[in-house]
């Protein structure tokens, strides 16, 4: 394995471009590392992001802010505006891990690696933040929803780095939560997760909304039903139950050794209902 | 395998080693450097048997490449006494009992001094989350909890 550090994001994709064999980014390392040390994958070469200046600040633009690739959640979660604006997409990027891997891990990793219980992801989703991508043949952006494509597998092309994600500015009275459910309170994978951001009028009707839904199904998913239980409602019990059902209806997961099919379908109901809850509070104040 | 040349800070010493680039940190540490005090107990991020500060922040020396300590300042559990001069939370973690076998004491010990120089007075709850990532077998963490609340306060001076 060669293991690179440049210092500017057009040397990092010359380096990824020119490689013949298996080539990674390396920017928190959380996941990368441990699928190393397992021999889950041999690269041949690393190329760490993280002396890339450009990639390492959290910068306001457009009413909204920008996140560079190799900034950390703890970062992220130490930026006062930044999670007074996103309180939902902030509180999913802090709940990886433990204060440790919080350290180091990024919004960006997480997104990138494409598994399906990543936590920022459905926050990330509803939030409709677009990720910039830079490659061999120049830039482009896309929603983060069409970043991972199959368990493990991004749409990335070889070459390609994701430089940074834009969470764009939101109107007044916008909230956004997000909430997983875990079988313990801390350091354990998502078994449902929901992101929900939502916008009101002055006289409290929800005017958009985004729901974005994780570990139901091989990738996390933007569930547009749902959102349209909320739109035009209050947000009252009987948008609620819409919800719920309209969320319940989206999961297509698995049995595994935390949840089955059945348990998953339901608590997603559960929680999209309870994550609306505290973004529409969010969005009063 | 011709190996990479590294350098970094340790503990406030300059420090340099030859490594190869699939060594994390924690390889280095203990294999290369002889600062056993970080300990392997997963080697995959869950234990915090290895936490070490890299420019003040809390990380596993096992999820690093020891190529990335380039230009950066580790502190391991070697640099929190002085001299023979235990920290005050060794000296607790001591008077608590807060451990028996002792393999997650200097990570806890590492991911304490951290949590109190960021937040000098936290609420238990406070310190529960921040160790999380701190498994210990042995106490079931109360004496650890009771003895970190015992520095902090001793830390403020109180
Ligand atoms: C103990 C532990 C607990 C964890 N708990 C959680 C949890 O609760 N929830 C959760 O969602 N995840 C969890 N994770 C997984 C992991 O921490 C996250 O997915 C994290 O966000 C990954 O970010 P990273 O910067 O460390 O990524 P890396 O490991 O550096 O990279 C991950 C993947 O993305 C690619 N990549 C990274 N950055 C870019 C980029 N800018 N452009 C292109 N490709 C890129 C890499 O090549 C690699 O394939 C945990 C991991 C550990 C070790
Ligand atoms: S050895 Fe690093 S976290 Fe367990
Ligand atoms: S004292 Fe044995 S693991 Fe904590």
């Amino acid at each position: 394995m060669r293991y690179e550090a440049p210092d500017t994001i057009d040397a990092a994709i010359a380096i990824l471009a020119a490689e013949d064999g298996i080539a990674r980014v390396l920017a928190g390392g959380t996941d990368l590392l441990v699928q190393i040390r397992s021999d889950m994958i041999e690269p041949d070469l690393v190329v760490d992001i993280k002396n890339i200046n450009s990639m390492r600040s959290i910068t306001p633009e457009n009413g909204g802010y920008r996140i560079g690739g190799a900034v950390s959640c703890a970062e992220m979660g130490e930026h006062a505006d930044l999670c007074a604006q996103w309180p939902g997409v902030v509180e999913a990027a802090e709940l990886i891990g433990s204060t440790q891997v919080q350290g180091r891990a990024t919004m960006t990793g997480n997104l990138c690696n494409c598994g399906p219980a990543a936590d920022s992801v459905p926050a990330m989703v509803a939030a409709e933040a677009i990720a910039t991508i830079v490659g061999p043949n120049g830039r482009r952006d896309i929603p983060v929803e069409d970043m991972p494509v199959a368990p493990g597998k991004s749409s990335l092309t070889k070459g390609e780095i994701v430089e940074s994600v834009f969470l764009p500015a939101r109107p007044e009275r916008s909230g956004d939560a997000y909430l997983r459910f875990i079988p313990r309170t801390e350091m354990d994978i998502a078994v449902v997760g929901v992101g929900i951001s939502l916008t009101l009028d002055g006289h409290g009707t929800c005017t958009h909304a985004r729901v974005g839904l994780g570990a139901v199904a091989a990738t996390v998913l933007l569930v547009d039903d749902a959102a349209k239980a909320l739109i035009g409602t209050r947000v009252d019990d009987a948008a609620l139950d819409k919800l719920a059902a309209a969320t319940s209806a989206a999961c297509k997961p698995i049995n595994d050794k935390r949840g089955t099919i059945e348990f998953r379908t339901k608590v997603a109901g559960v929680l999209a209902q309870r994550v609306a809850k505290i973004a529409l509070d969010r969005a009063g104040k | 395998m011709s190996g990479t040349h590294v350098s970094t800070t340790i503990n406030g010493d300059a420090v340099e080693y030859v490594c190869d680039v699939e060594e994390t940190l924690l390889d280095v540490l203990r294999n290369r450097l002889g600062l056993t005090g970080a300990k392997e107990g997963c080697s995959t991020g869950d234990c915090g048997a290895c936490s070490v500060t890299v420019d003040g922040r809390l990380t596993c020396s096992c999820l690093m490449l020891a190529v990335e300590a380039e230009g950066h300042e580790i502190g391991t559990i070697e640099g929190v006494a002085n001299g023979s001069e235990l920290h005050p939370i060794q000296q607790k973690i001591l008077d608590h009992a807060a451990l028996q076998c002792g393999v997650c004491t200097p990570g806890v010990v590492v991911a304490v001094k951290a949590l109190l120089e960021k937040n000098p007075d936290p609420t238990e709850t406070e310190v529960r989350y921040w160790l999380a990532g701190n498994l210990c077998r042995c106490t079931g963490y109360d004496k650890i909890i009771r003895a970190v609340m015992d520095a902090a306060s001793e830390m403020r001076g109180s």
